[in-house]
């Protein structure tokens, strides 16, 4: 596979609260298509990079540019519309409105910019995208039901098809199947990645669970109090050293 | 120098009441996260309460002092009933709900409680001047100033005192400064949270009619007494910090001091002056001076 | 625009009203009045309210407007129904939108509490000075149409009501566009709206500047109905939690909802005065209570109940 030029660099990231540490002397390139896992035990860094990369938290130095514009400063709208989306560990969606409502009004925000926004929301069109991600992301049986009553499972995934709709060139995944039962993990993995990958996607996820991190990616970034520790392929990380004893925890 | 302790001691005296008043608001809203508008209620049955047995005893030939008996047993009274049967009979229903809907409930609450006033008490005034007559007054400074109201200055201090031994020196303080912190964990910890509502409600409706109470002998008690004392109320404890009995002190003072300055030297600001403070208060720094630390949480 | 039933029921109720208008009796035309001033402030309400906002002091800006339209008229000697109209909606609504930039950032208890400090100023700066007319207000002299001083009220209400007409439409119109739509959304989860890709603080900040346009349209409006204005009647802090009383009552539901709610409101205190006037408090609290209690979603919710029943 020939490597084309990255579509993210990050260039010594640095992520201080006052005498802690989060993030230290991260250096990266992502490339269009990659899929990369990202590991690493608990307060490691990991949700705190990918708020970085999002626009939640700024760096206290270093530089985050995507598709050669730099994104340091910019804020979580800012970073969307540059085409880098994310889903949450604990889901942030619309709890008092419907499956359906909650990616319409995903969709409108997407595509209704600016002036637009002044326009009727309910298209035809409109409907027809929202049916098609339903579909995609076999939330159809669940379409009219008020997000509070579903369970966690359909709301992750609820979650990341709302984070898709814009479009996104960069998917950042905040631990997809936690809360997730074991045996619902490989379905629920599989319905996201094969939607994505219809896209064409470059999605990077935060995972505790080294079964998902072998089957899916392609690549990975081992955490560990602020700095990667490793960056390889899946078989190789996960019989590394460092990578044992401080992500997985040495076999006794 | 007359007009500067006339205006120092108008505004201690102001700050007083408001105080008594605003301390309990803030340690309702401290503990319970609930901004209780029927707090003008308590002050106004307080001060009707009073001043209607105030009277009734002094025609019947008591003492005047009594008068001093009157006024605690009817701030007592008036929250111990009110206080429980408002805290036990609606807002437990409530705890669960948008604090703003909790807000509304309180508003309507304060509604009923303002008729019913009308109803038990009428709509003509009640003067229960006894006490204050009792204390006479003194010269001091060059200009001579009723008792009663210097009294009011050494009752606010007292209750401070008093406050502020409770939340730190003793174990309820420590009770309730961990449910003021976190009610959660307060629930986990095993303290009785309900049990801490239902007494903080009754305490705080306590110092509400303590305000009333207090201030009926020294103006006319008529209709309309519990709608302004809300919004200063308000504004003293948005100004000092919700939930920081030291932020009603101190919102309090400014509040009376700043509003005893308008009255004495420029009056067409008196209404003005105390919610411009309030607004530049919530604009500038929205936590009020003395709000409770609040830990970061994820 | 007016494909769908709620507009087809306030164009043509509406329309029914003015007609009905020209044979009722005044005391009647008087109430739809007040009841459709009124509930101009209570739409812009319901936008807020929809977004999870209350505020308790939207009198500052039906005081404005109300105001406006007595200085106007005792200053300039304007008296064009009209022009009056416009200037207590276009003043309320500058001020809307200059505090709109503050108010933006804050929810919750503190966007209550900051309406209502602002409405005090606006309050006590009122009542305390004299040219301004203090707690005694003003009288209005009769507004004029294209010039005409009409002989009865109803020339009146029949520009009211069309101005309630109008506001309903686009009101209703708002709410189904994409920004329109971010109510129900930023008071579920705000982070998640951002994330999306949208402002919320540009979001509420359009809300709030509609929300004052309507409050000062309603106070001119009920300036011109009543004929005077006064800060008890339409600045004080009592006056916001009527406002909010009527929201609530309403219910949020539909923008023919706060037409209603109005109406019910002017109704009810009509009555209750005559029976109990020690009692008009009394029972403004005890509905507010039931309301939340038992009818969080106000009247409207009774009557979309009724309308599932039959269809």
């Amino acid at each position: 596979m020939t490597r084309a030029a990255p579509i993210l660099e990050i260039r010594d990231l640095l992520k201080t609260f006052g005498a802690v540490v989060a993030a230290k002397d991260i250096n990266i390139d992502i490339s269009r298509g990659e899929i990369v896992g990202i590991i690493g035990a608990n307060g490691a860094g990991k949700t705190c990079f990918v708020n970085m990369v999002t626009g939640y938290l700024s760096p206290t130095s270093g530089s985050i540019t995507f598709e050669g514009v730099e994104l340091v400063g910019k804020g979580p709208r800012e970073v969307t519309h540059a085409g880098i989306s994310r889903s949450f560990q604990v889901s942030q969606v619309f709890h008092s409105m419907t499956v359906a409502e909650n990616l319409r009004i995903a969709l409108a925000i997407a595509e209704n910019r600016g002036v637009n926004a002044l326009r009727i929301m309910e298209s035809d069109a409109l409907e027809a995208k929202c049916n098609d991600v339903l579909k995609r992301y076999k939330l159809e049986d669940y379409r009219d039901m008020t997000v509070s009553v579903l369970s966690q499972g359909i709301r992750k995934l609820l979650d990341i098809a709302m984070a898709v709709v814009s479009e996104p060139r960069i998917l950042l995944l905040d631990e997809p199947t936690s809360g997730i039962s074991v045996e619902e993990k490989f379905d629920f993995m599989d319905v996201v990645m094969g939607a994505l990958k219809e896209d064409n996607v470059t999605v990077l996820f935060v995972e505790h669970d080294m079964e998902i991190v072998e089957r899916y990616v392609s690549r990975v970034l081992a955490f560990y109090q602020g700095e990667i520790i490793a960056d390889m392929s899946p078989d190789k990380a996960l019989a590394d050293d460092k990578v044992q004893e401080f992500v997985i925890g040495k076999r006794h | 120098m007359e007009t500067f302790l006339t205006i120092l001691l108008d505004g201690l005296q102001f700050s007083s009441y408001l105080f008594i008043v605003s301390a309990g608001l803030t340690i309702i809203f401290g503990v319970m996260k609930i901004l209780n508008v029927c707090h003008g209620s308590f002050y106004a049955w307080g001060a009707y309460t009073a001043a209607f047995f105030i009277g009734k005893f002094s025609d019947m030939g008591m003492p005047d002092a009594v008068g001093f008996l009157i006024i605690v047993a009817a701030a007592i009274a008036v929250g111990v009933v009110l206080g429980f049967i408002i805290e036990q009979g609606i807002l437990k229903y409530m705890y669960q709900r948008d604090e703003v809907l909790i807000v509304l409930a309180t508003f309507g609450l304060f509604l009923v409680l303002e008729d019913i006033i009308l109803i038990a008490f009428g709509t003509d005034p009640y003067f229960a001047y006894q006490p204050m007559a009792l204390l006479d007054s003194v010269e001091m400074g060059g200009i001579i100033r009723d008792v009663y109201g210097l009294s009011l200055i050494g009752v606010a201090t007292m209750v401070a005192v008093g406050c502020w031994f409770l939340l730190n020196k003793t174990k309820w303080g420590v009770i309730l400064k961990a449910v003021i912190f976190d009610r959660e964990m307060g629930i986990s910890m095993g303290i009785n949270v309900p049990y801490v509502y239902t007494l903080t409600f009754i305490g705080g409706a306590i110092l509400g009619g303590l305000g009333g109470a207090y201030i009926a002998p020294t103006i006319s008690v008529a209709p309309g007494l519990g709608t302004e004392v809300i919004v200063l109320s308000f504004a003293v404890v948005v100004v000092g910090g919700m939930g920081s009995i030291a932020g009603a002190a101190i919102g309090s003072l400014i509040i009376g001091i700043l509003r005893a300055l308008a009255v004495h030297e420029l009056p067409q600001v008196e209404l003005f002056v105390v919610f411009a403070v309030m607004a530049i208060v919530l604009v500038f720094r929205p936590e009020g001076l003395f709000a409770p630390a609040k830990p970061r949480k994820i | 625009m007016l494909r769908d039933t709620t507009s087809k029921v306030v164009l043509f109720g509406g329309i029914a009203i003015i007609l009905l208008g020209a044979m009722m009796p005044n005391w009647i035309v008087n109430q739809l009045m007040f009841g459709f001033s009124r509930a101009l402030a209570i739409l812009g309400l319901l936008v807020l309210w929809r977004t999870g906002l209350v505020s308790f002091g939207h009198a500052f800006y039906f005081g404005l407007g109300a105001y406006t339209v007595a200085i106007v008229d005792i200053q300039l000697g304007v008296t064009d129904v009209f022009v009056r109209l416009l200037g207590g909606a276009i003043i309320a609504g500058f001020a809307g939108f200059v505090i709109g930039f503050i108010m933006r950032n804050y929810r919750d208890i503190f966007f209550a509490m900051l309406n209502t400090a602002i409405s005090m100023v606006l309050y006590g700066i009122i009542v305390k000075t004299e040219s301004l007319g203090s707690t005694d207000g003003f009288a209005i002299s009769l507004p004029t149409i294209f010039g005409i001083a009409p002989e009865t009220k109803y020339p009146l209400f029949v520009i009211i009501t069309m101005i309630a007409m109008i506001s309903a439409l686009a009101v209703n119109f708002y709410l189904k566009t994409t920004v329109g739509r971010l109510t129900t959304p930023i008071r579920d989860n705000e982070i998640r709206v951002e994330y999306l890709g949208f402002s919320v603080a540009h979001a509420i900040h359009l809300k709030y500047t509609i929300s004052a346009v309507l409050a000062g349209g309603a106070g001119a409006l009920m300036a011109m109905s009543l004929g005077q204005v006064d800060p008890d009647s339409m600045i004080n802090w009592t006056v916001s939690g009527e406002l909010v009383f009527i929201t609530i009552l309403s219910g949020p539901g539909n923008v023919i909802a706060p037409f209603i709610g109005s109406l019910v409101f002017e109704v009810l205190r009509t009555y209750a005065f005559e029976l109990a006037p020690q009692a008009w408090q009394l029972i403004v609290g005890a509905t507010f209570l039931t309301i939340i209690f038992f009818l969080p979603g106000g009247i409207w919710s009774l009557i979309a109940k009724l309308g599932r029943k039959n269809s």
